[in-house]
């Protein structure tokens, strides 16, 4: 399509002529020509161009996917507990997705429009968690700097990510002594209780000893107040933000909760990647079990703080350090994460260290804490699953408010459920989002038709087989290692009439038509996308209300009739 | 800004600037104190959270606006996932730049190299997509695990009959600066490829502007009113195929002091191009831009400024009442700027005199000393100039110096509402023309619109709880 070259939007629409009106405070006078007999004229140009914004993009989505589901490593962990996940079918066998896909090329190399963001970057999230932290990327300064404005532009928060800045000659010959500047800089700057160091790709192919530069670090400068210093490898070559989530909670539980303490009897959370309307909506659920509660991480203060007449270098709250050095102490963990409970043990595990594999699986296995994995509670059952791990380690049943949330949310079902049902859902995102947001669709009736994540070996298949069991027609297409034009591609034969995803799909909702209903991260295009509320049944309501909704809006705008009763 | 305005600026920052790190004390400045010396575009020193991006990130801001070519980026997933459709770079037709492409390096790649994997991407996206001509995006760990890019797209030039160029702009090999440079280098590749018979010698290249919000349509525009051909947008709503016969120009009009005058440069060297430097924002800048166009084609077509001079007349006619009220509201009220160039800063600096607004904070990322030096000339004295900012930094002047609105990148816009102070997006994410007359107009109307916001009485720094009155405690 060809465009004008238009005038800017709206300018002058509406606005009429000036003529004679002149008081230019003087400003024109710099410019001779301007002034004089200029403003008698009146506003006479620009009008005529509209303004055409809209392009619609020519270009079909086209890449192939390039591999099915890959299964590496095998789901031991998901037993671990007495809340244990399901065990699924190990194959996605059950049903087959609806129309056959147009054509592919399976062996695409390359990717487009990743549905992943790199591996540090989730790792950097999980250390703003902490209170008192401050992010540090070992690595070259570009890096940190592309974080920090993407993660700006979901939470509308500041978020100083420091860097090594590593230069050319640094590169050559190893960034240890930058590290360790850097560290001391950002001790004067900031005095922080903990700094999060994660490598990145540069440090990681240049082979930097993290650890040992960490070590000599500390007998250096032991004689100065040394802040605690927790490190991740977090090389994007081999993972994706999740897996960099998941390891520097690892990290933070591994490296910090290193003694045996007192039992204190709080309930350690480890909630995964969700909002931080999430986390506060959490922490209200322990709390009113009548328990204390340690979330780790805790990002819903540090990313989503109160207007400041001062700045702060650092934002407040987060998790306490000392809450995570006597996590020891607590009556029970529980981590969520279906896709998180099945990462394989071993240097092979997404920490990229020996040792058991998760943050939970840790407190586990050093102190023996009783660890109930559970998915992210997003939804009824899952909720549920929930609920059922802090009875049994509250011992008591669920507080009234909840119930009557839970309760009001089986009414909406009730409601609601004729708008969506039979309705076609491709969802999108981190393994263990996508699959609560499936096991929510499917509660409500729709049908979810593809599920995909940029991640590969999250057992995605295994874990939505579970959650969509015995109640959808056929079971949904499965990938894994996606980008958004595999995801396109597949779906393109399905006939969806939602996405359910982060912003990114939005290409692709507008290209077909059809709602984007927004969760996750990032939310690039909408106000308020970290006040998002997706769980518990709260969050499952709230959830299902923008379901039916994004629904209704659709009919309501492709009707001729125009609807206001719907 | 003047000390009547701000008394005790100079005694708070004497202490305040204490709070600097060392090192970084030499990259802040105070006009009207002492000679300056700005220690600027060195290494972002470690440990500072520093605004500063890389080599990459400068080749991908000017190469991206190019519609009709592939932006294959080599490396790890993260320097294409950060660089997917963030930029508001329109283009009139096709909108290839807009998807983002990676050859996603996994460990093994990294390991045993990252050329067969490279060639077989551009192979695959060549012939999908059907692109003029293909960038090849050089990282950090590609200029470390030793990927031969030139041998890879030189035989997959010959392979696919378009041109396949490396950007050799390896993230860790400097700041943005560099990565401007890498980006006209691989342009330059492209220039003097194609015939020019059809150019008119009243014909220009417009250099540096990126059609953010469309405003290379707004320059056009003008441009075209004065009866100048422009053969090549470089590189907003940019084609490959004008890039290569964008030689045949009589004239480039660089905008932007970093990021395409290099290529001006090498036009000029190897072409004989003159160019000139101009500026599309603001009415000063835009209308003394014009002019110096008109007078450089004075010779060839006599007419010209008197067109111009219409031109620019009607357009100030237009402006003119319409900023009015808005300087009526904003007199008096102080400005911060923080932007990628420092070249962008003067224009601001007037811009905002043109709204009554006192400019009390002037930085940049890439500024260069001259520049600096240049800048301070046309600061108020005690305007405190910075180099390569951090938002500690940042956010203890913008406090300090009681700013009403801040015009930055997106990263700095936290900073400011956290603080509760008025924001203006002013970098390549933009989505607002601010070039040109209209744009004078769009940018006076965001500033306005965010200042006179009645939000402000409501942040910490202004008051605390405001209760509205309700008569009857009268
Ligand atoms: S080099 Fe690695 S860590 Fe840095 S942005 Fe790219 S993918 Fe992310
Ligand atoms: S610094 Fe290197 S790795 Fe990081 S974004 Fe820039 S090119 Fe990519």
């Amino acid at each position: 399509m060809t465009l004008d070259y238009v005038a800017n939007d709206g300018l002058c629409a509406g606005d009429d002529a000036v003529a004679g009106d002149c008081d230019c405070g003087g400003s024109c006078a710099e410019f001779g020509a301007g002034c004089a007999n200029g403003c008698a004229d009146g506003c006479a140009n620009g009008c005529a161009d509209g303004c055409a914004d809209g392009c619609d993009c020519s270009e079909a989505p086209e890449a192939g996917p390039e591999t099915a589901p890959d299964d590496c490593g095998s789901a031991s962990a998901a037993l671990l507990t007495p809340v244990a996940l399901k065990a699924a079918p190990s194959n996605t066998g059950g049903g087959k997705p609806g129309k056959a896909p147009r054509p592919k090329r399976p062996d695409f190399v390359s990717t487009t429009n990743a549905c992943k963001l790199c591996t540090p970057l989730g790792a950097m999230l999980a250390f703003r968690g902490v209170e008192g932290a401050v992010p540090f990327l070992h690595g070259s300064q570009g890096c940190a700097t592309y974080m920090r404005r993407y993660v700006i532009s979901h939470y509308r928060e500041p978020m100083d990510i420091a860097s090594s800045s590593l230069g050319e000659k640094q590169a050559v010959y190893g960034g240890g002594p930058n590290l360790k500047k850097g560290i001391l800089n950002v001790m004067k700057k900031y005095d922080p209780a903990l700094v999060g160091v994660a490598t990145t790709c540069l440090t990681e192919t240049i082979g930097d000893d993290v650890g040992g530069y960490l070590r000599e670090f500390r007998n250096e400068f032991g004689d100065l107040d040394l802040p605690e210093i927790v490190h991740v490898h977090t090389p994007s070559y081999s993972g994706t933000h999740m897996e960099g989530w998941n390891a520097a909670v690892r990290a933070l539980v591994d490296q910090l909760a290193i003694d045996k303490v007192e039992p204190h009897g709080k309930v350690a959370l480890l909630p995964g990647f969700v909002s931080p309307a999430d986390l506060r909506h959490l922490r209200d659920l322990v709390t009113d079990f009548g328990s204390d509660v340690v979330i780790l991480p805790d990002l819903s203060d540090p990313l989503d703080g109160p207007a400041l007449e001062d700045y702060t270098p650092l934002p407040e709250g987060g998790t306490p350090l000392a809450d995570i050095r006597a996590l020891s102490g607590a009556a029970a963990v529980i981590e969520c994460g279906r896709s998180l409970a099945m990462t394989p043990t071993g240097p092979s595990g997404s920490s990229g260290s020996a040792g058991p594999a998760t943050a939970g699986r840790v407190l586990h296995e050093r102190f023996g804490l009783p660890l109930h994995a559970v998915g992210l509670p997003i939804g009824l059952r899952e909720t549920d699953a929930l609920v059922a791990a802090l009875e049994a380690v509250t011992g008591k049943p669920l507080p009234r408010r909840h119930e009557l949330e839970r309760g009001r949310f089986v009414d909406a079902l009730v409601d609601g459920h004729k708008y969506v049902s039979g309705k076609r859902a491709v969802v999108y995102g981190e393994a263990d989002l996508v699959i609560g947001l499936v096991s929510l669709l499917t509660e409500i009736g729709v049908h979810t038709v593809l599920a995909a994540t940029g991640t590969r070996g999250a057992h995605l298949a295994e874990s939505i087989a579970a959650v969509t069991e015995g109640m959808l027609p056929a079971m949904p297409a499965v990938i894994e290692g996606a980008d958004f034009e595999e995801i396109a591609d597949t779906a393109e034969g399905l006939s969806p009439d939602l996405l359910v995803g982060n912003s990114k799909g939005y290409r692709y909702a507008r290209q077909w038509n059809i709602p984007l209903v927004r969760a996750g991260f990032p939310i690039h295009d909408r106000f308020g996308g970290h006040r998002l509320l997706h769980v518990g049944y709260a969050g499952a309501q709230a959830l299902m209300d923008r379901i039916v909704n994004a629904v209704i809006e659709k009919t309501q705008s492709d009707s001729p009739v125009g609807y206001c009763y719907l | 800004m003047t000390t009547a305005t701000a008394p005790n600026v100079t005694a708070t920052a004497a202490c305040r600037d204490a709070d600097l790190l060392d090192e970084r004390k030499k990259q802040v400045h105070r006009a009207g104190q002492g000679p300056i010396d700005m220690a600027c575009n060195r290494e972002s020193l470690a440990g500072a959270v520093s605004q500063r991006a890389c080599v990459f990130c400068g080749s991908r801001v000017v190469l991206y606006p190019i519609a009709d070519a592939l932006h294959l980026v080599h490396g790890p997933i993260g320097c294409a996932a950060y660089t997917w459709d963030i930029r508001g770079a329109l283009s009139s037709g096709p909108e290839l730049h807009r998807l983002s492409f990676s050859t996603d390096l996994q460990e093994k790649d990294v390991i045993f190299g990252g050329e067969k994997k490279l060639a077989a991407a551009l192979d695959e996206l060549i012939d999908l997509h059907k692109p003029k001509a293909a960038f090849v995006y050089s990282t950090c760990i590609v200029g470390l695990i030793g990927d031969d890019l030139g041998a890879v797209c030189r035989k997959m030039s010959e392979k696919k009959g378009i041109p396949v160029i490396p950007v050799q702009s390896e993230g860790f090999k400097g700041n943005k600066r560099e990565g401007y440079l890498a980006a006209c280098k691989a342009m330059f590749r492209l220039v003097g490829t194609a015939p020019t018979d059809d150019v008119s010698p009243l014909s220009v290249n417009i250099l540096g502007d990126f059609n953010l919000a469309g405003e290379i349509w707004i320059v056009r525009g003008y441009l075209a009113r004065m009866g100048i051909q422009v053969v090549a947008n470089i590189t907003g709503d940019g084609r490959v195929d004008d890039i290569r016969r964008c030689h045949g120009a009589a004239l480039n009009l660089v905008q932007c002091s970093g990021s395409t005058m290099d290529l001006a440069r090498m036009m000029k060297e190897k072409y004989g191009t003159p160019h000139l430097r101009v500026s599309y924002l603001g009415i000063e800048d835009m209308a003394d831009s014009l002019y110096a166009v008109a007078e450089h084609f004075e010779s060839v077509d006599p007419g010209i400024v008197e067109r111009t001079r219409d031109l620019v007349r009607e357009e100030l006619a237009a402006l003119m009442p319409r900023l009015r009220d808005i300087r009526r509201d904003l007199s008096g009220k102080r400005a911060a700027i923080y932007v990628g160039g420092s070249f962008k800063a003067f224009s601001l600096i007037k811009a905002f005199r043109h709204i009554g607004m006192n400019v009390v904070l002037v930085g940049s990322q890439t500024g260069t000393q001259e520049e600096y030096r240049e800048l301070e000339t046309v600061c108020d004295p005690g305007t405190v100039i910075i180099d390569d900012a951090n938002p500690l930094e940042l956010s203890h002047y913008v406090r300090e110096l009681d700013v009403d609105v801040f015009v930055g990148g997106v990263k700095e816009r936290p900073i400011a509402h956290k603080l509760g102070v008025g924001f203006c997006d002013h970098n390549h994410e933009r989505k607002i023309a601010l070039a040109g007359f209209e744009g004078m107009y769009n940018f006076a109307r965001e500033v306005h619109a965010s200042v006179m916001s009645p939000v402000w009485r409501f942040v910490p720094r202004r008051s605390q709880r405001a209760a509205v009155p309700t008569g009857a405690d009268a």
